[in-house]
């Protein structure tokens, strides 16, 4: 394969998407929507994720001891579990202060100070990751002296059942949708296939080695997945951009942080401009490989 | 050039070979006919040359080399030295005598300046000169053939094979064409050319191999068409 039939395969690419060019559009159309609808997901995905990582910056699991409780052991035990990232200790006047500081007005607790100290010693434990809170804590209440291991268990349950059905319902419909769009693919390509049947059959004749025969279809079938692929970027890029800027001059941009950082957002836009090129690519080798006998 | 040791070749399915235990050799430059009645098996055989088939048992040779041992780049090569015209011509319909002809260096990636200089070149060679815009239904039968001719020859191919070239010719066209393909013998190509056009190999008194049932049942070096079948 040399320069001159890189140039022939190219013009054959061309004819053939003209020849065919209701079905290439249509076909490129498909892929971009289904590029689109998967390129949303992984959006929410990285977005989920990113909110799930802040949750789990927040989400602390509460030792609460007894009074009699070993706190240096106990500390030792803890940082030793597999998962957790620090453990602070806060003793019972701490807590009381803080509990204070958080109902905004400290009088209310007027009189619980000293002796009268409802609040147990605590260790306050972070963890690597969200998944592993509900052991970990299971695990504490376990350990001796330890009176209670608490979190918010039903936030977090909750929130790790969502991720996991939008997960699951990406993979669902996106697998779907790809192979729906790969299977136009293989319909375009082998009607290009029918229309130029006697072309090829000379061309073997005429000593055309496989790859210049099948070239052509190859691009073919590219030049649909990058259209779809081209389509589908903009419209996410613009739409994303438009949803991104106004969640974060809204009020509720304290919680709904949306990912603008480009190292989240390139690899999401990359891995679909591959999906794309593979797809446009994958159709045409089974199209190739069920309907041309080289 | 060619070699044929003991060929035998048995379509899947028949009981009777299609060709049975021919020898035979060809050398470079020769004009060689193949007659023989229909089903005797002449197409087997020129298909057998192309390596568009593997002899049942037996060798052929091509320039030493056993066809049946080409590995996928010997073989494209192999085929890239010989030149096929066909009975029904075989051009596209949707291009033009032009485009056609150079269709067959395109597909040997050949570059454009070298294309239109050796497609003119051999369109001048068969007579077509002025007709290289003009869609194969644009033309007479012969002329047709004489694309297909023009294909074969353009990429300089050691040989050339035809399976009744003149086939859907008229008697004057037909040896207009023989004629074209004896001056290109002349200039150096070999020709192994299947026919029933008796007449014509009888005035042109070349090599004429005959095969009757699969069986090679006579070899002259000037040979007639022969009439015993
Ligand atoms: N693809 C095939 N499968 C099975 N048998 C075949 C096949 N092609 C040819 N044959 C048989 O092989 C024998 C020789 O056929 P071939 O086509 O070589 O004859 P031919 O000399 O070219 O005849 P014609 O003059 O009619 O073209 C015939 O008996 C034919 O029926
Ligand atoms: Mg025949």
């Amino acid at each position: 394969m040399n320069f001159n039939s890189l140039r022939y395969c190219l013009r054959q690419s061309r004819e053939a998407l003209k020849r065919n060019f209701w079905l290439a559009l249509v076909t490129s159309c498909i892929i971009a929507v289904s590029l689109i609808i998967l390129g949303g997901f992984l959006l929410l995905a990285v977005n989920v994720a990113q909110v799930m990582r802040d949750v789990q910056s927040n989400v602390e699991i509460c030792v609460f001891l007894y009074d009699d409780a070993d706190q240096d052991w106990l500390a030792g035990e803890l940082q030793r579990l597999e998962g957790v990232e620090t453990i602070r200790f806060v003793s019972k006047e701490e807590g009381l202060a803080e509990f204070g500081r958080s109902l905004g007005d400290a009088a209310l607790l007027a009189g619980l100070q000293g002796e009268n100290n409802p609040l147990p010693d605590a260790f306050r434990v972070t963890v690597t990751d969200a998944e592993l809170v509900p052991a970990l804590a299971q695990t504490m209440r376990e350990l001796e002296g330890v009176e209670m291991a608490e979190y918010g268990e039903e936030f977090v349950g909750e929130l790790l059942k969502i991720t996991g059905w939008i997960n699951r319902f990406l993979v669902v419909v996106g697998l779907l949708l790809a192979l729906g769009a790969v299977f136009l693919i293989v319909t375009t390509i082998r009607l290009s296939l029918m229309a130029r049947r006697e072309e090829i059959g000379i061309m073997k004749y005429l000593g055309a080695s496989d790859w210049f025969v099948r070239f052509p279809f190859l691009l073919e079938g590219l030049a649909m997945g990058w259209l779809g692929n081209i389509v589908a970027v903009f419209v996410l890029a613009v739409v994303y951009g438009k949803v991104a800027s106004t969640l974060q001059q809204d009020a509720f941009a304290f919680f709904l942080r949306p990912v603008t950082s480009p190292e989240q957002l390139l690899p999401v836009f990359l891995g679909l401009l591959l999906l794309g090129t593979c797809m446009g690519g994958f159709g045409s080798l089974i199209s190739l490989h069920k309907f041309l006998r080289v | 050039m060619i070699s044929l040791q003991n060929v035998t070749k048995i379509y899947p399915g028949s009981a009777s070979p299609a060709l049975d235990q021919i020898t035979l050799d060809i050398e470079k430059g020769e004009f060689v006919f193949l007659v023989g009645p229909s089903g005797a098996g002449k197409s087997t055989l020129i298909k057998l040359l192309f390596r568009e088939l593997l002899p049942t048992k037996g060798e052929i040779y091509f320039f030493g080399r056993n066809l049946a041992r080409l590995d996928k780049k010997a073989l494209l090569n192999h085929r890239r030295q010989i030149g096929m015209v066909f009975q029904d011509f075989r051009l596209l319909k949707q291009k033009t005598v032009f485009e056609n002809v150079a269709f067959a260096l395109e597909v040997l990636g050949k570059p454009p300046k070298e294309i239109e200089f050796k497609v003119a070149e051999v369109l001048e060679k068969v007579g077509l000169a002025g007709k290289e815009k003009a869609f194969p239904e644009e033309l007479s039968g012969g002329e047709q053939q004489r694309v297909g001719v023009a294909r074969a020859l353009v990429k300089d191919p050691l040989l050339l094979l035809a399976d009744e070239p003149t086939g859907n010719l008229d008697r004057n066209t037909s040896r207009q064409l023989m004629e074209l393909l004896e001056t290109l013998n002349a200039e150096g190509t070999t020709m192994v050319i299947a026919t029933h056009a008796w007449d014509l190999v009888d005035r042109m008194q070349k090599r004429v191999i005959s095969l009757n049932q699969g069986r090679l049942v006579r070899d002259e070096k000037r040979g007639t068409y022969g009439h015993e079948f």
